[in-house]
């Protein structure tokens, strides 16, 4: 490196040094919070982890005990209905910006796509509120699994077509070259060769929505009790979280960190798998 | 080095028109239909590739409309605030729902000045974080360093709300509130009760939420300025921060600039950890230690329990102004993330 040699100044060297010294510290102290946040979380949510947390239902407020076996079974089932939605549409779209949208109408796709995931989610939240809670006139499991179904479209879609483009186009050629038709050729070629980077961006956008509770407030609302009907409102884990971590109680306030707790293992577990598969698979997804 | 130089940001607004090329892209989609067509597409095959195709596309306006929709739905539910107050909600301090009565700028103050105050913070930490994974780190430690990073942005909001209540609030009140009081107490930002939550705590949980965000494409554009650039730099005798300064960061300027804004992006729709730390007060005072408000968190607290048409209608209308900052924001931010990432040459900028 030059700055051993003798010419350069005292000056030049210490602002080097200086600065190389800062840019390290500050990276290093990027990672504190992290470890402050997940320390908090694990200390202060493992000990209210036991076997009722996972099977029963909320207690009155003021007494101890209970769970959150209702939120936990309400984020799974919004969860899936989501998937639902936002997978087929998300890798549908994604397989027309790679395949056929290299050209004005799919710039224009693309756009809309990136306006969508700029969209705040508040924002979406309301939106679902007026397309299926006004229409239905009371608040549904359905109306919030719309609002995190529509979240997961863009992440999925732009993920999708990014993996695609990484097919080398010698494989299309081949395929079609056998007579495969089109569509088959993007099915079980191309689609399957980029398999792997498809999952990823499948959980990529599963974590990003895991979490969510701003589309949720005034949608699926949040519900004391078991709730399987999706035209009833229902609970949440990031929902129950938000409304006992406003309590003045500590025993409703353990309960959100253990439920903090619950959900972060859900979803570290699945960032955790998704660089797994993109480590595997050579495909970066979104990072 | 990172892998492919020249990869576009994966979840930000290319706008206008895209080389019509890319590595592996057919050269036009209609040609390679014609291929099969002609020589072994029967009837069948050729409706089973209509219908294919008609699917995909059904797909991709599908998007198109979810967007129209959000659109229409803002539009069409804001309507009677909207001729009620007109701009006049935008520059009105008024937050009387008993009388019916609104203006925005308390939460437009709340929205900006939280972001700044995160921006503030951010932006040195998330650049100096892209440069050390990019240019210093040693190879052992940098896959490690951007999973801690990437992790950060995967806690969900409610959670950095949780820690915010308990943990920073506490801490900021104890320690940090009284030291920019007694130190920076004249600037008139730090002043008043200390209460832990407000202003200033939502700013700092902003700030860790979108640093990952500004980190994660700041060093994809760092990493797209040439080599050969910095390999001149250091050829002149530079020393390593002269290179970067000089190289590097003068190189990237505009993408980085790109990066900060789709940051503030995030930070302007960010509701849940704002709503649980910000203190929830429709007031504009100067002090960073007082609570405020922001269009997101009066639309999470209030919305549910709002009655009254006009009452809905100037929440939904704040979602609106909401609505449209992001997407001003986020196409700035993509277009300038965009001219840097597209993979033309980058110019030493004078």
């Amino acid at each position: 490196m030059p700055n051993s040699s003798q010419n350069i100044s005292l000056h030049r060297r210490l602002s080097n040094g200086l600065a190389l010294g800062l840019i390290t510290f500050g990276a290093l102290i990027v990672t504190v919070p992290l470890f402050l946040i997940l320390g908090t979380v694990i200390y202060r949510g493992a000990s209210g982890l036991n076997w009722a947390f996972f099977t029963q239902i909320p207690k009155p407020v003021g007494e101890t005990g209970g769970g959150m076996a209702n939120a936990i079974g309400g984020s799974v089932m919004m969860l899936g209905m989501a998937s639902i939605i936002g997978i087929p549409l998300g890798i549908g779209s994604g397989v027309y910006l790679a395949e056929y949208g290299r050209n004005k109408s799919g710039n224009i796709v693309r756009f809309t796509a990136d306006v969508l995931n700029g969209v705040p989610s508040i924002v979406i939240g309301l939106t679902a509120y007026a397309m299926v809670v006004v229409v239905q006139k009371h608040f549904s499991m359905l109306a919030g699994s719309v609002a995190l179904g529509i979240m997961m479209i863009p992440t999925i879609c732009r993920t999708t077509e990014e993996v695609l483009l990484l097919v080398p186009q010698s494989i299309r050629e081949a395929a079609l070259g056998l007579g495969i038709p089109r569509w088959r050729t993007i099915v079980s070629v191309v689609l399957r060769t980029a398999s792997a980077g498809i999952i990823t961006s499948i959980m990529l956008a599963f974590a990003r929505i895991a979490g969510e509770t701003a589309p949720l407030i005034f949608t699926a609302l949040g519900n004391q009790y078991w709730n399987t009907n999706p035209n009833q409102p229902t609970a949440a884990l990031p929902l129950q979280i938000y409304s006992y971590a406003q309590m003045p109680y500590e025993q409703a306030h353990q309960q959100a960190w253990t439920g903090a707790l619950v959900l972060i293992s859900m979803i570290m577990f699945t960032v955790i798998v998704f660089r797994f598969f993109a480590g595997r698979g050579r495909i970066k997804g979104a990072s | 080095m990172q892998t492919v130089p020249e990869r576009r940001p994966s979840s930000n607004a290319d706008i206008s028109e895209e080389p019509a090329t890319t590595e592996a892209t057919p050269a036009g989609g209609d040609q390679l239909m014609v291929v099969p067509k002609s020589r072994v597409g029967t009837r069948d095959n050729l409706l089973a590739d209509r219908v294919f195709q008609g699917l995909v596309v059904l797909c991709a306006v599908t998007i198109l409309s979810i967007v129209g929709l959000i659109v229409f739905e803002l539009l069409h539910a804001s309507q009677p605030s909207l001729s009620k107050f007109g701009f006049r909600f935008l520059t009105r301090q008024i937050w009387d729902p008993v009388a019916e009565d609104f203006g925005a700028l308390p939460f437009i103050y709340g929205t900006i000045v939280s972001s700044l105050v995160a921006l503030c913070i951010a932006v040195p930490l998330s650049v100096g974080t892209a440069l050390f994974l990019t240019e210093l780190c040693p190879r052992w430690l940098r896959d490690t360093l951007s999973l801690l990073v990437e992790l950060l942005s995967a806690i969900p909001s409610v959670i950095y709300g949780l820690w915010g209540i308990f943990v920073l609030s506490p801490f900021l009140r104890v320690y940090v509130e009284p030291f920019l009081a007694r130190y920076f107490g004249w600037t008139g930002l730090f002043t008043g009760p200390k209460y832990g939550w407000g202003m200033l705590a939502a700013g700092v949980i902003l700030a860790i939420m979108i640093l990952p965000i500004i980190a994660s494409i700041t060093r994809e554009v760092i990493t797209a300025v040439p080599r050969v650039q910095r390999e001149a730099a250091l050829a002149l005798g530079a020393t390593k921060w002269e290179m970067l300064r000089m190289a590097v960061l003068r190189n990237a300027r505009p993408g980085i600039f790109g990066a900060v804004i789709l940051g503030l992006g995030r930070a302007l729709g960010e509701t849940m950890a704002v709503t649980m730390v910000i203190g929830n007060r429709a007031e504009i005072v100067k002090s960073l230690f007082a609570p405020g408000h922001t269009l997101a968190s009066v639309i999470a607290n209030e919305f549910s329990e709002a009655v009254g048409a006009t009452y809905l209608s100037a929440l939904v209308e704040m979602a609106l102004v909401l609505f449209v900052v992001t997407l001003i924001v986020n196409a700035l931010a993509g277009l300038l993330v965009w001219s840097i990432t597209r993979g033309m040459p980058a110019r030493a900028l004078a």
